[in-house]
């Protein structure tokens, strides 16, 4: 167990040294002088150069890259060009929104999804299943920006029971802060419900057939102990699986949300950073996303073995 | 003696793309207290469909289209196992009727260990606590013979072996005495030696814990070996049935002697070929009028075409056949 939990630390590393450089070269593949956007149209070539030079911008490439490596291994991803703060503390500032619209974005989508794909497991081709699968087809059609906007308009601003956008201000306190995070939650957590919907339904579907399933209805037990102590956890490992995925893709993926929600978080940042040729941020949020990414899908390898004792590594 | 278990014109269908097929047709049987009744026939014959039905587990494409299921319960009452509400025939299934499958690989949960699952019964009907539980199944694991049952009841069904897993599965169904046990099939899957293993095991808990067996198998030395009376199943209706002895002497039914003609015998002379029956089961959408058997009968004639209901034949023994075999010497 501990052998595979290093060697998979070892992959992490190795995944993590690829996203380095991919990121460094993607970045410097993008045209656009950083310099010139940092500076202005008035700026004159004489400043561009010589902001270029204070960047290290001019030096050859791969002196860039290994002292970008260099950087990266001690925890240190450079200097925001536009905030002019450390690209460390800037990913900083920005993960409190991002982490936690994540975690109730999933939580959201585990409590629509889960119920819902059992039942339509359990009532296989009735009436609720056959909308339910409808549902979650359309869910996931709708794109959020959408939802986010009709969300706003009718819960916010008709019937006022969350607030329609921001962060709250700049003294608001945890709270308030996670008050404002429920609708773009609730709206991801919809997008997202339809994947795991349809995975908890097919993974319950093959379990409800197995053979133990009838040996636990012939021990005279009630139809909810069957599904939820004996069905659920063998039909878990699949569901785990694409919940863990959709975490992932949720750190990664809610820049579309954040912008329609105005929620200052990483995906707001990376937006913003890539029209402002902030090489640094664009690296460092990368490396931080790919990072999770890669630690989120080994907890759930992990997982695996906790579920299912047959499971080895 | 008031039978334990009492089938009366059992009639099940399945729904399907086609409309309804019946694969139970009019069957009827009884299971004496203490004694073991042994349901043979080829696979689709209806043997399983039969038992499923008693435990209220069918498949829900299946329909009840007629008949009785009486059961006498522990309390003395006598219970229509078909009118009565979801919730006693629950309480019913697993404390005075159990059932073990053809499958031990796949008839154990895998993701619990075995005391687990057993005891999980004693929480159900007893509600015991978990000390008391750990207690019984220990117990119950001792009287299957599995070795090193303290520590035995901690592991998961993947660490034992398929004669193991079949005796847990004796233990689970065994630990509440049910009155009943429903064996379909449950030698089926494992190799000879364990095969008269499990065998042994069942009788003698059935000699110490006095249930009666409603046991499901093709193989008629398992029946000759276990059973007390049986009936014989084709194509979803009894075609014969009787006490051991007098039916395997004498079989009244061509299909039954087929049966026999067509299992190896460590009797039989060098050079004795094994008689197959010709031809192969009808599907049951499409049973011929009279009997279902007559397409494959040697001795079928313009009278086989009229319907055929059980009647006396021999001693103690019933045949659905318009021309039973009489005084045959039947091994062949």
């Amino acid at each position: 167990m501990w052998r595979y939990v290093l060697k998979r630390l070892v992959g992490l590393v190795v995944v993590v040294f690829f996203v380095l450089t991919i990121a460094f070269v993607i970045v410097r593949l993008a045209p656009g002088d950083p310099a010139a956007l940092l500076l202005g149209p008035d700026a004159t070539a004489a400043d561009a150069a010589s902001l270029r030079e204070r960047l290290g911008l001019e030096r050859p490439i791969f002196l860039q890259y290994l002292a970008f490596l260099g950087g990266a291994v001690t925890g240190d991803l450079g200097q925001s060009i536009f905030f002019n703060q450390p690209v460390t503390q800037v990913l900083a500032q920005r993960a409190e929104p991002t982490v936690f619209l994540a975690l109730f974005s999933l939580l959201f989508a585990v409590m629509i999804a889960a119920p819902i794909g059992i039942y339509a497991a359990y009532r296989r081709g009735s009436f609720l299943d056959q909308g339910a699968v409808s549902l979650a087809m359309l869910a996931a059609s709708v794109p959020s920006f959408w939802t986010g906007l009709l969300f706003q308009r009718y819960l916010a601003t008709d019937l006022g029971w969350f607030p329609s956008s921001g962060y709250g201000g700049p003294d608001a306190g945890f709270l308030e802060r996670m008050r404002h995070l429920m609708l773009p939650s609730l709206v991801l957590g919809i997008v997202n419900s339809a994947l795991i919907l349809r995975f908890t339904r097919a993974s319950m579907l093959d379990v409800l057939g197995e053979d133990y399933i009838r040996t636990a209805r012939s021990k005279g037990m009630g139809e909810a102990r069957v599904i939820l102590r004996h069905a659920l956890k063998n039909a878990a490992i699949p569901i785990v699986t694409v919940v863990g995925l959709t975490f992932a893709l949720l750190v990664s993926g809610a820049v579309v949300t954040e912008r329609v929600f105005n929620l200052p978080g990483m995906g707001n940042l990376v937006v913003n950073s890539v029209l402002r040729r902030d090489y640094p941020v664009i690296q460092g949020t990368l490396i931080v996303v790919a990072t999770l990414y890669v630690a989120i899908n080994l907890a759930v390898d992990l997982l695996y073995a906790v579920i299912d004792r047959r499971v080895k590594y | 003696m008031t039978p334990l278990l009492g089938v009366e014109n059992l009639r099940v269908g399945f729904k399907g793309h086609g409309g309804t097929v019946t694969a139970l047709r009019d069957v009827s049987f009884q299971v004496a207290p203490g004694k073991t009744l042994a349901l043979v026939g080829e696979s689709g014959s209806g043997k399983s469909v039969s038992s499923l039905a008693i435990m209220g587990l069918l498949a829900s494409n299946a329909r009840i289209l007629g008949g009785r299921i009486r059961f006498a319960a522990r309390d003395g009452r006598l219970i229509d196992l078909l009118g009565v509400d979801a919730r006693l025939r629950r309480s019913l299934r697993g404390a005075e009727m159990a059932m073990i499958f053809q499958e031990p690989m796949s008839s154990l949960n895998p993701l619990f260990t075995v005391g687990d699952q057993i005891g999980e019964m004693l929480l159900l009907h007893e509600g015991l606590d978990a000390a008391a539980r750990r207690r019984r199944v220990i117990e119950m694991l001792e009287l299957v013979e599995i070795p090193a049952a303290a520590t035995r009841l901690d592991q998961y069904p993947h660490e034992m072996s398929g004669g193991m897993r079949q005796r847990v599965m004796i233990a689970l169904a065994l630990i509440c005495r049910p009155r009943l046990l429903i064996a379909d099939e449950p030698t089926t899957a494992l190799d000879v030696t364990v095969q008269a293993q499990i065998l042994d095991l069942m009788r003698r808990l059935q000699a110490e814990m006095g249930m009666s067996i409603l046991f499901i198998t093709h193989d008629l030395g398992v029946v000759a070996e276990i059973a007390d009376s049986v009936a014989v199943m084709y194509a979803g209706a009894i075609v014969e049935a009787g006490d051991v002895g007098p039916l395997f002497d004498a079989p009244g039914h061509h299909y039954t002697r087929g049966l026999m003609a067509s299992i190896p015998r460590p009797d039989r002379a060098p050079g004795d070929m094994l008689v197959p029956i010709p031809g192969v089961v009808p599907p049951l959408s499409a049973l011929p009028p009279g009997c279902a058997f007559a397409p494959r009968c040697g001795r079928a004639d313009a009278a086989c075409e009229a319907p055929v209901a059980l009647r006396a034949a021999g001693p103690g023994t019933q045949v659905a056949c318009h021309h039973p075999l009489v005084a045959e010497v039947a091994h062949g």
